[in-house]
């Protein structure tokens, strides 16, 4: 028997993993303001929108280590799987997370 | 009666395993018959690496013999591939026509090798490793002195090319990713392997995209990467990964994702059908390890006698099979959300552990060097046992943990035998330690330090060592800060990082970690952009500056703002311009629409709201004027402000412009530990400001008085008169020897005057006075300007980092119409 799952979302093709440096990130620009897509060090990917919760500054200029960004106007540090601040930042808003996926080295976005 | 007959196709780790299950629970309930594509009996083909090796002969991996088949009556149908199964009639069809009919039928065909579709993936020489056949065809090629280059450097690509090492040949690793075996191991874990292979004679080649494999005759002679380098070879191993078989199952109309599908009893979409090993896929996940095959073959085993379990899936570990070099990974060992590590590295025995902690639980491991303790890492990862209890010591494994369970802290601390190891890197037991504190009165932390070295490396131990210094002095002990570190992630100070660095001739950022024994696995947004700095003042010629461990304004050579736009200053020697280059700004700002246009503090132009990807087109039409970048976000020279001097004042003394001039156009593009602005003024009235720079001349009649540690932003500080000179090429060089001290011996964002406050003008001025030592200083800067002085705007206009200023994709810029 063959099940069809259906996807509540539409996934747009964006780039190979391999086109953002390690702890590195890119931009993707959508109708919806600017994604901000990261490669950690150990070779993830996160996606959140590309706005410090602090005001605003693009997190995707900042410099990636661990599992998060410290946004290059401020040094807000910002959790890359949450998209809220850490440390002393901590509940302090937070970056919206965007639906991505990995398949086969390439990078899905979502759009809901 | 007559028997059920069960057949099974594969004759490999999961096919015999199963039917071993089945055996030890009802030995006489089936009609056994197994059919292997291999013409062979069942063997260890986790242990065909140590065969390639020459460490162990196929008689040594032989898991079931014949007599094994023969004691079980199985008919073992070995060199015999199935090539269909009709489920309707449910019989197998092996080559050559022989049907065999089943009751229940297990699929355990394993996974077949991936082989990139490379131009000359084709020719002789070009192999995969797998079975017994590729390693006698790698052996067969491996003559002493030939090379193999294997593609992959994950665990099979890895035992491959050790094995062909140990064979004589010249092995090189290429690999994709920037780590070996990402999969399993971090950053820090993967350098470590990548220098102990090399120990081994296996070289690695890192960030490498094979192009097309090139031949001579209808036989492999070499490998040509993406990047131009041609690697020659004898022998070329691919070892990318591996796929699932599932032809037959397909064929057969059964549910295939990427492997056979199968539900928790094993079964397939056809209930007389199983599946196991490699093949299958379970719950959505594809294994390409032993030790779920072990876990689904005990399931299989009751599903077939009748009784009921479950594989619920299974964590994963695993070991590297290199002689020597020892590496387990298992669960999350890349930490992730809600994760913490606890990092240990002992430089001194190239020990490196990363602990994960989730909820107080382990959660994954990577262990390089010494990983006796994996398999006990590995329970607790599984049990899901908390471990909070005894975190403290978790790091130092089963034994050290041991004996200190279930006891409160202190208690624990007390309970300690004298001789038990505290302090592993440096090997300081607790005994020492007691009676330092004791005899020799200390009473803090540093104390305890710099008398018998506990804790002064990867400072793991710390709380361990406060505690029996709170144990030994009650409340007369408080916990100290420590020194300055650079910070969190380690307990050397600047000092001590730069020293080593030259000392023990660290060259590259994770070789410094390991060295200094850093706490985290990949540092933070501090300590990498000062390891990035001293590494490339340490070795000019050698190190290749790491991008992402510069801020922003530093990556893309421009000046971030508020808005997300940049700002982006050409340099303007020494403060002078011309029509020319007044005209090309202009019309730079006209054609970008750039909104505002300053003057600096600093006696050049700043065009500000420049949008990022106009970057490059910018810099490109700045640069066809001949102007380069000012770098106004350097930690580096900044400015060289100058007055109009001899040339048209009537109070100058000596040509304070072409000084000015001369000194940008040499030091410029030099990274230093701050940044450095300098300013040079005709007479001591000081219009170009030179009292307030990090290093300023003020001109008078009889040479050029050379002042430092300037400063007039957050402290407003006048300069010191470092010396005094008499000719303009002297003032050139005391300031470039002053400008090398400080870049060789400053602290990442210390001003000069920081420096100076720190160090002492006196010393200064010795170093920089004395002929050879200024000489000596200069040779030094020199050496370093012929790779610093390259215009970063012209390298980005001709395409460098060009990921920078484009959007990953435009495909979601517009809602589609
Ligand atoms: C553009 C400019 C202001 C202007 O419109 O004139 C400027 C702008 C900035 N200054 Fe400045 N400074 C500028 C001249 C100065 C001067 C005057 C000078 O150089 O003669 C000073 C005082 C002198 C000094 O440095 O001691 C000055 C003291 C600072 C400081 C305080 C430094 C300190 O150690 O106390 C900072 C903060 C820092 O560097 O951490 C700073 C930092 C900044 C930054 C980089 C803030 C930042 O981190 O983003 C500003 C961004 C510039 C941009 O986006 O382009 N700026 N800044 C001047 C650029 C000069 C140039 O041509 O390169
Ligand atoms: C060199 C090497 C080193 C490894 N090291 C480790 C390690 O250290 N740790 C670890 O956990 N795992 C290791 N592995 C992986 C491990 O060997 C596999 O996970 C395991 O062998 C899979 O078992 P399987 O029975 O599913 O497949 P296999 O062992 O491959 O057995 C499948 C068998 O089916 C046969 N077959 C395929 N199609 C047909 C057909 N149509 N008809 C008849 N027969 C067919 C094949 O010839 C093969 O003999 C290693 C693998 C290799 C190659
Ligand atoms: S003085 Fe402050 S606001 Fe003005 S440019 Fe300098 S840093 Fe920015
Ligand atoms: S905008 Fe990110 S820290 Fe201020």
């Amino acid at each position: 028997m063959n099940v069809l799952v259906r996807d509540p979302l539409d996934w747009t093709d964006v780039g190979a993993v391999t086109d953002i440096p390690l702890r590195g990130a890119r931009r993707v620009p959508t109708p919806r303001g600017v994604v901000a897509i990261f490669r950690t060090g150990d070779g993830r990917v996160f996606a959140l929108k590309d706005a410090c919760p602090h005001k605003g500054g693009p997190l995707s200029q900042g410099l990636v280590h661990g599992h998060a960004v410290t946004c290059p106007l401020h040094n807000w540090q910002i959790d890359l799987v949450t998209g809220e601040p850490l440390g002393a930042d901590r509940g302090k808003g937070c970056a919206p997370v965007v639906p991505l996926r990995v398949e086969h080295g390439r990078i899905l976005l979502g759009q809901g | 009666m007559q028997k059920e007959k069960l057949v099974v196709i594969g004759n490999g780790m999961a096919g015999c395993r199963a039917v071993a299950e089945v055996l030890k629970r009802d030995p006489d309930r089936y009609d056994i018959t197994i059919f292997g594509a291999e013409p062979r009996v069942n063997y260890d083909r986790i242990m065909l690496s140590p065969v390639l090796a020459g460490e162990k002969t196929f008689a040594d991996i032989v898991i079931n013999d014949e007599a094994w088949y023969a004691d079980n009556r199985i008919v073992l149908h070995a060199g015999r591939r199935v090539e269909g199964v009709d489920r309707d009639r449910k019989v197998v069809r092996g080559e050559g026509g022989l049907e065999a009919p089943y009751d229940r039928l297990i699929l355990a065909v394993g996974s077949d090798p991936i082989r990139l579709p490379l131009p000359g993936a084709d020719l002789a020489g070009v192999v995969t490793f797998r079975d017994l056949d590729d390693v006698e065809a790698m052996v067969a090629a491996a003559r002493p002195g030939a090379k193999a280059v294997v593609i992959g450097g994950g665990l099979l690509g890895i035992e491959a090319a050790y094995g062909l090492s140990k064979r004589g040949m010249g092995a090189t690793v290429v690999h994709l990713m920037d780590v070996l075996m990402e999969r399993q191991l971090d950053a820090s874990a993967g350098f470590l392997l990548t220098e102990a292979l090399a120990a081994k004679g296996v070289e690695t080649v890192l960030e490498a995209q094979s192009e097309e494999i090139l031949g001579e005759g209808g036989r492999v002679s070499g490998l040509r990467l993406k990047d131009g380098r041609v690697l020659a070879c004898d022998l070329l191993v691919m070892a990318v990964g591996i796929r699932p078989s599932t032809g037959l199952a397909r064929a057969a109309g059964l549910e295939v994702a990427r492997g056979v599908v199968v539900d928790d009893t094993l079964r397939t979409s056809d209930p007389a059908i199983y599946a196991i090993g490699e093949c299958v896929e379970h719950r959505g996940q594809c294994y390409g390890l032993v030790a779920p095959i072990w876990e689904m073959c005990r399931t299989l085993g009751e599903a077939l006698t009748d009784g009921a379990s479950a594989y619920e899936g299974s964590a994963l570990s695993t070991r590297l099979k290199v002689s020597g070099v020892d590496v387990f990974s298992a669960g999350k060992h890349l930490g992730g959300p809600g994760c913490e590590d606890i990092v240990f590295r002992d430089a001194g025995r190239g020990v490196y552990k990363r602990i994960v902690l989730e909820d107080g639980k382990v959660a994954g491991a990577v262990l390089f060097g010494d990983a006796s303790d994996g398999a006990w890492y590995f329970d607790l990862m599984r049990s899901g046992e908390p471990v909070g209890d005894f975190r403290e010591t978790l790091v130092f494994g089963q034994a050290a943990t041991e004996g200190l369970r279930g006891l409160d802290p202190s208690a624990a601390v007390a309970a300690m035998a004298d001789t038990a190891e505290v302090c592993g890197c440096n090997g300081v037991c607790k005994g020492e330690i007691v009676r330092a504190i004791a005899d020799q009165g200390l009473s803090t932390l540093d104390g305890v330090r710099a008398v018998t070295k506990a804790s002064a490396s990867c400072g793991t131990c710390t709380p361990l060592v406060e505690k029996l210094l709170k144990l030994s002095l009650g409340d007369a002990f408080q916990a100290d800060t420590g020194p300055k570190r650079v910070c969190g992630c380690t307990h050397h100070d600047h000092g001590e990082v730069r020293r080593r660095i030259v000392g023990e001739e660290l060259k590259s950022m994770p070789a410094v970690m390991q060295a200094l024994e850093w706490a985290t696995p990949d540092g933070c947004a501090t300590c990498r952009p000062a390891l990035n700095y001293y590494l490339l003042c340490s070795w000019p010629a050698e190190y290749r500056d790491d991008r992402q461990s510069r801020f922003i304004n530093e990556r893309v050579h421009a000046n971030i703002q508020k808005d997300g736009t940049y700002s982006v200053v050409p340099r303007m020697w020494g403060g002078v311009t011309s029509a020319a280059e007044l005209r090309a700004i202009a019309d730079v700002v006209d054609k970008f629409e750039i909104p505002t246009v300053k003057v600096t503090g600093g006696q050049r132009i700043d065009l500000l709201g420049v949008r990022k990807d106009d970057l490059p087109a910018v810099w490109a039409d700045l640069n066809k004027a001949g102007m380069v970048s000012g770098h106004a976000y350097a930690k580096g020279l900044r400015t060289v402000k100058t007055c109009v001097g001899t040339d048209w004042c009537r109070f100058g003394t000596q040509d304070s412009t072409g000084l000015g001039v001369r000194l940008e156009k040499f030091m410029w593009g030099s990274w230093t530990p701050a940044k450095v602005k300098m300013g040079v003024s005709g007479c001591p009235r000081n219009c170009a400001e030179a009292t307030c720079k990090d290093v300023g001349v003020i001109c008078v009649d009889s040479g050029y008085e050379i002042h430092v540690g300037g400063a007039a932003g957050l402290h407003i500080r006048g300069t010191e008169v470092l010396t005094k000179v008499a000719s303009e090429d002297e003032a050139v060089w005391t300031i470039c020897a002053v400008t090398q001290l400080y870049r060789e011996e400053g602290w990442y964002l210390e001003r000069i005057y920081k420096w100076m406050d720190r160090v002492g003008l006196e010393t200064i001025r010795a170093r920089v006075e004395d002929p050879e030592g200024r000489r000596a200083l200069y040779d030094r800067f020199a050496f370093s300007q012929r790779f610093a002085r390259i215009d970063p705007w012209a390298e980005r206009v001709a395409g460098r980092d060009s990921h920078e200023f484009n959007p990953l994709s435009r495909r979601m810029e517009f809602e589609p119409a």
